[in-house]
């Protein structure tokens, strides 16, 4: 018994030894955080990354949202922080000055497609067919009703518009942890608030509040996946729910699409511009860790080649919408200026 | 007398008749307890019971995996690269190494979806129309990278024909196995009306067959190739932390056990740390995966994802649950025992060692295995330490990154496939429920098994 006490009060302190070794081992992973649009792209780059390139090791692709995985990335600099942040939107003023201040100084933006943000319903219910305007009568806590802001009235679709279903009024947006949500504010909400003609005399502060504040009684805010928001339409028919492109198409049996501005939302449609829900996708790469986490250019490079963000590659096979060629050399030239800095 | 007989057994007749009417209550209230328990054990076993019909109907299938048998020729007309580096022309071994990666990437970076087009035409009825794009939506994206694989260990291959079975993709798979609705029109189906025709082709003429999907168990998670995501990766990591509970906690908990219950004093401070850790049982275990992440990850500097810092934080859970238990099997052993020991002469350390411990060793068991059962299903502290990234390789040491079981599940339930992964994520939840069986089943004859020899 005795021996067996003393052999486990090695076995601690080999374990602690073991844990203090950790820190001169260096990490030789990519580490990757943020936004869950960007994750399928990612994740299917790193795999394909560590075929292509048997000398580095698989790529981690983690998720967290848009904010989360810029949150993480400006942690500060150090094996213990992620190299590379996915994100759905552009890095903001305030993000970039958090990443200031913990040493983070050196980001690169590197741009590499587009995503369409589509409008689904579940596939035995009614057709939609919205314009921003109907969207934001629909979830906005106060509208516009004869120039003035009242309480909103509106319990069915047809009472917005007699050309929507008569259903109650069910929406289940991204919560705001996710860069879709400021897309569909920005793109959807504050597009229907302008077209609805705001009263005069509003401070721009009344002005944001009447733009961004919704009906909590109709809005459903899903932080998690789209797999949430797509139980949620399963487990009450009535409800319309907001997904990427990429998400929709490979659920095309469970979803139905409306059209937005009488235009069907496809990679067609979004590439040109015809649709007006579209946002490009971003990565932000630490330039400080290039050069000792290994390989971080190289996935950059491969990223960006033509065989897989480009046209006929394999993430549009996965529903990402390529950018044009040229705006990716522009992409990726100005990545490598900031190698050279 | 005669009166009071009469009254004495007036009053008993009054007793029994209290106590009958009282009993018929009584009776009836036994039995509604028992109906109560009854109803109570059948409906938790009838939950048990809903939950794994559910999990074991959705999950089956996904053991079933869809194979393409394809006769691939290795064309030296697209496989246009010098022969691959020999170590004999190399006069160092990392000048070898160089030129064969070099030789690796070439070969990496030809065109392989032309083989394995050009091998799936060759098995297409004649005159069947279809393009390219649809054609190669049949097997899974990763047909190039096991056929280039082939030719990178076996490069005489070049110019010979051989027979390879890969994965079909995951809506060839969904189209097989009926997991997508077939009746559904065009604009909702997955895959092309060619495709569809072929797949139903292929499958009648042997080209597409079913076996058992071994992948599961040997594959790591993949979501470029979403047909071939295994368990492996997350396995193994599951594993590595394990082990590391039980090195860490089994050791701690029960040598804190034992100071608590023999040794120390019993002092106020005694008091506060019990009731101190009986608190920090009942602390919801995302509580310890914040303090895992704010100490190991940003104080200690310990890398993100790793089995690791997985393995500390899920000790921190299991302590509580080892100490509880070893104090309560230390405390149920009779104080005969020790005084014998110590008339004996033993001092303190021997009664212990030599006489209590033994004893309670099948409780201590138990419950380690039980500890190790909870922390292998624990999520949510290790959804706060990183560890839901997705991984796509097998964890060589606890310090690689890495995915666990639980988590694997959460993964997989959140994929974009869901036609797919539903059963995918069922099929998890069926090897992770079995590899809990397994450690309380080993729990149980461990248990009964030592207590007949004590």
């Amino acid at each position: 018994m005795k021996t067996a006490f003393f052999a486990s009060a090695a076995v601690i302190a080999l374990a602690a030894f073991g844990t203090t070794g950790a820190f001169a081992q260096s990490r030789d992973t990519i580490q990757i955080a943020g936004s869950s649009t960007v994750l399928p792209f990612a994740s299917i780059v790193a795999e394909e990354f560590s075929a292509a390139f048997p000398e580095f090791k698989t790529p981690v692709v983690g998720s967290g949202g848009t904010g989360g995985g810029l949150k993480q990335f400006c942690e500060g600099v150090g094996e213990n922080t992620i190299d590379i942040a996915n994100a759905s939107r552009q890095i903001k003023d305030a993000e970039r000055e958090v990443c200031t201040t913990n040493g983070v100084t050196d980001i690169r933006e590197v741009q590499f497609g587009f995503d369409g943000i589509v409008f689904a319903s579940a596939a035995s219910g009614a057709d939609f067919a919205l314009t921003p305007l109907q969207v934001y009568k629909a979830i906005a806590a106060k509208v516009v009703v004869d120039g003035a802001l009242v309480d909103n009235p509106y319990k069915t679709w047809n009472e917005i518009d007699a050309s929507l279903p008569n259903q109650p009024i069910s929406l289940a947006i991204p919560a705001s942890n996710h860069g879709t949500r400021e897309v569909f504010q920005e793109k959807v909400v504050t597009a229907g608030f302008k077209e609805a003609g705001a009263p005069e005399g509003l401070s721009e502060d009344e002005i944001k509040a009447a733009e961004t504040t919704f009906r909590q009684d109709v809005v459903i805010e899903i932080s998690g996946d789209y797999t949430e928001t797509l139980a949620r339409l399963n487990s009450d028919p009535n409800t319309v729910g907001v997904f990427g492109l990429s998400f929709y198409e490979q659920n095309t049996d469970s979803l139905k699409v409306a059209t937005v501005n009488g235009v069907t939302p496809s990679k067609e449609t979004v590439a040109d511009g015809e649709y007006p829900v579209s946002r490009p996708l971003f990565f932000y790469v630490k330039g400080q860790h290039i050069g000792t986490i290994p390989g971080i250019e190289d996935y950059v490079q491969f990223f960006l080649s033509e065989g897989v963000s480009g046209e006929g590659g394999i993430l549009e096979a996965a529903g990402l919408i390529p950018q044009p060629a040229d705006k990716t050399a522009e992409v990726l030239a100005s990545f490598e200026a900031g190698a050279a800095q | 007398m005669a009166t009071d007989i009469q009254t004495s057994s007036s009053a008993s007749a009054d007793r029994r008749k209290l106590v009958r009417s009282g009993l018929r209550r009584r009776h009836l209230n036994e039995q509604i307890f028992r109906g109560l328990g009854i109803a109570a054990i059948a409906l938790a076993l009838g939950f048990v019971a809903l939950l794994f019909v559910d999990v074991f109907r959705k999950g089956i299938p996904a053991f079933i995996q869809s194979n393409v048998h394809l006769a691939v020729t290795y064309d030296p007309a697209v496989i246009d690269v010098g022969p691959a580096p020999a170590r004999a022309d190399f006069a160092s071994e990392a000048e070898f190494n160089a030129a064969s990666l070099k030789w690796q990437r070439e070969v990496a970076l030809l065109n392989w979806n032309t083989i394995v087009e050009a091998s799936l035409r060759k098995a297409l009825p004649e005159g069947y129309e279809i393009t390219s794009r649809e054609l190669l939506a049949i097997p899974e994206t990763n047909a190039r990278h096991a056929i280039r694989e082939k030719f990178v260990s076996d490069p005489s291959l070049l110019g010979q024909t051989v027979e390879v079975d890969v994965l079909a993709s995951a809506n060839t798979a969904n189209w097989v196995k009926g997991n997508i609705d077939r009746s559904l029109g065009d604009t909702q189906q997955q895959l092309s009306a060619p495709t569809r025709g072929l797949i139903d082709i292929f499958e009648e003429n042997g080209t597409i067959t079913n076996g058992f999907a071994w992948s599961i168990f040997t594959n790591v998670d993949s979501r470029s190739a979403p047909a071939s995501a295994g368990l492996l990766g997350a396995f193994v990591g599951t594993l590595w932390m394990m082990l590391i509970v039980v090195v860490l906690a089994v050791p701690i908990g029960v040598a804190a056990a034992i100071y608590l219950e023999e040794f120390a004093p019993k002092s106020r401070l005694t008091d506060l740390i019990e009731v101190n850790i009986n608190n920090l049982a009942a602390v919801p275990s995302i509580v310890f995966g914040l303090l895992g992440a704010a100490v190991f990850i940003n104080w200690f500097h310990l890398p993100i994802s790793a089995p690791l810092v997985g393995g500390l934080v899920l000790t921190l859970m299991t302590l509580p649950t080892i100490i509880i238990a070893t104090r309560g099997a230390l405390m149920g052993v009779s104080p005969a025992l020790r005084q014998a020991a110590l008339g004996m002469g033993a001092s303190k350390t021997q009664m212990v060692f030599h006489h209590v411990l033994p004893v309670t060793f099948p409780s201590i068991l138990t419950a380690t295995i039980l500890g190790v059962a909870h922390a292998l299903g624990e999520t949510a502290p290790l959804l706060l330490i990183g560890m839901k990234a997705f991984v796509a390789s097998v964890p060589a040491t606890p310090l690689d990154q890495a995915a666990a079981l639980p988590v694997q599940i959460y993964l997989w339930q959140g994929n974009e496939n869901r036609n797919f992964f539903e059963p995918r994520t069922a099929a998890a939840i069926m090897v992770l429920l079995g590899v809990m069986i397994l450690l309380n089943g080993v729990a149980i004859y461990l248990r009964s098994r030592l207590e007949k020899r004590a």
